[in-house]
């Protein structure tokens, strides 16, 4: 085997490129959480984004409705979850469930006529600056605009809950939502708006599947992604930067396991491939023992109806 | 209201022609099962095509997606074969069973099982394509074509079926290329496409600029056309998602068979087979060859792909050595289809342990 510089840097920007669907996911998801609302249905809602996402791509052939829109659908489906969970004071777990079979379903109806249709190019940005600097080129370089979006969203969301007011009261409302409410908070409408804001992290993370990734439509392609996205969200113990090391960790050794797979290496594929969650789920229990700080940052209403304000 | 009128008229025409079809197809109503959803685009997506194709021989079809290989087989096939289906094409390997045993409740109604061995009633019959064929002609194209002697194969699950693909491949890249060296990742997966995206740029980093596929999506031929390396469609013709790397496809076209055993269940000529279609019966299908290759090499896998159809040459020729050096197949002799159906030994020249 080769091993030379931009050997690496290319693994590591492939790496990253399958981290990037876990990161969207994984932190929208968390801003759910925190306020309390438990939601299960990121894999439906990821695969209704991917195929919105591919099915707007095809007919309109605009990136910014097809984006925008794959987001959109991922805000109206999880419109439903919040609209049982919240309005009609649901169980959590359930609804999120029927949520992800509700998603599978639909997106493969819709999808029905974009099989076999192959996706248009997505546009890269800094292209040409690539192949100057070696290692880091491949790796800084030549991405989608979603790819910087991806990388940039655990800082601004860790941001958001530490610093900013509207952070403030998300916490507050997943923490003690009886509390909040005697505030004057409307922890309905808080809950609301952290459960769309999931629906459009999850939709766009689809969106980056079905258009940038692997730019096609395919049954069930999302392939249990939004799974791994909900347990990273826990095991990072609702931690955005730990997202961002899980996301990292599972999408790098699922390509060094094929690595492996290709030099030769004599350890049973079946290992290789159980590796990426064993791994990732060791790691991040490891960084995350600080049981202080796990009482903290967990919301500690999550998946509890609230039905105080009316 | 005039709308309404227009629909209800629309809507009884369409009714009248249902049931005249079904009327002059004598009422023979055939059903399949799936394993996967039709919208795979790669095993079930061909079979849906077959299925279509009965439906438009003037057959009423029936189908039902994503049976799982498992009791809910037998529910499934019991409720189809209850409900008036006249023959049943359960499509995928781990129906055998469930199909044997329902079939004996059902003396009446026909089965036909895909890629499987078990005909323990009269009326059960397999049928399977001779995909190993057509794994030859990428090979003999691969072996050509590659420069870095390097060619990738994305494997799916160790079966029988692709153990043999993987080794009629090799061994027809090593008979134009003795230094060609076939490194096979095991994606674990039918479709997966991020899964099978991540197999192939592994392969592609390890120099490989060749890449063969036995798993279903168009995420690897997407990707070779990104990497500037070769492909191959799977299942069908995969040319337009690539049109730089797809050299050629291996298409299952099913059709020609559906219709041929419905038609004989409508005539009362339907008996029990075991059928093993390759090229030469149309099963199997070689695409378009692409213009990038040389004209000597297109002229080659022509030939080929003629003999292969007519017998004269077999993908499994001796000498075949497996991995240790102990004669498979001895010199001028070819494997026999037994051998080829539990063939689980990796040929001289493969790398690697099949996993257990």
């Amino acid at each position: 085997m080769i091993i030379d510089i931009n050997f690496i840097g290319l693994i590591i920007a492939s790496i990253m490129a399958s981290a990037v669907p876990l990161i969207l996911a994984s932190c929208g998801e968390l801003i759910t959480e925190r306020s309390g609302v438990l939601n299960l249905g990121v894999e439906g809602m990821m695969i209704i984004g991917a195929i919105s996402g591919f099915a707007l791509m095809t007919v309109t052939e605009s990136l910014i409705i097809a984006v925008f829109g794959a987001m959109l659908a991922g805000v109206l489906i999880s419109t439903i979850f919040a609209f049982l969970t919240q309005t009609l004071i649901t169980n959590h777990v359930a609804t999120g469930l029927a949520l992800t079979i509700f998603g599978i379903g639909i997106s493969a109806m819709i999808g029905k006529n974009f099989v076999g249709i192959p996706g248009k190019e997505f546009p890269v940005l800094f292209e040409g600056l690539k192949d100057i600097i070696p290692l880091l080129g491949p790796i800084l370089f030549g991405h989608s605009i979603v790819f910087y979006f991806a990388f940039a969203l655990p800082f601004i969301t860790s941001y958001f809950l530490k610093k900013t007011k509207i952070g403030l009261i998300v916490r507050a409302v997943g923490d003690s939502p009886e509390s909040a409410s005697n505030q004057g908070i409307n922890v309905r409408l808080v809950r609301y708006a952290c459960i769309l804001y999931g629906g459009a992290m999850s939709g766009l993370a689809g969106a980056y599947l079905s258009m940038i990734y692997t730019p096609q439509w395919i049954e069930n392609m999302t392939g249990g992604r939004g799974w791994i996205a909900l347990a990273l969200v826990v095991f990072s113990t609702w931690n955005p930067i730990k997202i961002l090391i899980g996301a990292m960790i599972f999408g790098g050794l699922t390509i060094i396991q094929f690595h492996m797979q290709a030099i030769g290496v004599r350890i049973p594929v079946q290992f290789l491939t159980a590796l990426p969650y064993i791994v990732t789920i060791i790691v991040l229990v490891v960084i995350s023992r600080d049981s202080r700080k796990i009482r903290l940052s967990t919301p500690s209403s999550l998946g509890k109806s609230f039905h105080k304000d009316n | 209201m005039h709308k309404f009128f227009i629909r209800f008229f629309v809507s009884s025409l369409v009714l009248l022609f249902t049931f005249t079809v079904a009327a002059i197809a004598k009422d023979v109503k055939a059903a399949f099962v799936y394993i996967g959803p039709t919208g795979d685009h790669g095993w079930t997506y061909q079979h849906d095509v077959g299925r279509k194709a009965v439906e438009a021989a003037g057959f009423k079809t029936t189908y039902v997606e994503g049976v799982p290989e498992s009791a809910d087989a037998e529910r499934v096939l019991r409720q189809l074969a209850n409900s008036g289906h006249d023959v049943i094409f359960t499509t995928s390997f781990g129906y055998m069973n469930p199909t044997n045993k329902v079939a004996k409740e059902f003396p009446n109604v026909k089965f036909e099982h895909a890629t499987g061995y078990k005909r323990e009633h009269p009326n059960v019959s397999t049928y399977a394509a001779r995909f190993y064929e057509g794994r030859t002609i990428l090979g003999t194209i691969a072996g050509t074509m590659t420069k870095s002697n390097v060619i990738g194969y994305v494997a799916s699950f160790p079966i029988p079926e692709v153990i043999r693909g993987i080794n009629s491949f090799t061994l027809a890249a090593q008979k134009v290329n003795p230094n060609i060296k076939t490194k096979i990742v095991w994606a674990f997966t039918w479709y997966d496409p991020g899964k099978e995206a991540e197999a192939a740029k592994a392969l592609i980093d390890q120099g490989a600029d060749v890449i063969a596929q036995h798993t279903d999506s168009t995420a690897i031929v997407q990707i070779a056309e990104k990497a500037g390396v070769y492909a191959f469609g799977q299942a069908s013709d995969m040319d337009k998602f690539a049109p730089k790397a797809v050299l050629t496809s291996v298409e299952n076209n099913w059709g020609p068979y559906y219709v041929d055993r419905v038609k004989a269940v409508a005539n009362g000529t339907w008996s029990q087979k075991d059928t093993w279609h390759g090229i030469g019966d149309g099963m199997v299908v070689i695409s378009d060859l692409d213009s990038q290759m040389p004209a000597d090499l297109r002229s080659k896998v022509k030939k080929l792909q003629a003999d292969l159809a007519s017998g004269k040459v077999h993908s499994f020729t001796g000498p075949i050595y497996d991995q240790k050096g102990n004669l498979m197949v001895a010199e001028g002799k070819t494997a026999d289809d037994g051998m080829l159906a539990g063939m689980m030994t990796y040929v001289k020249g493969v790398e690697g342990d099949i996993p257990k």
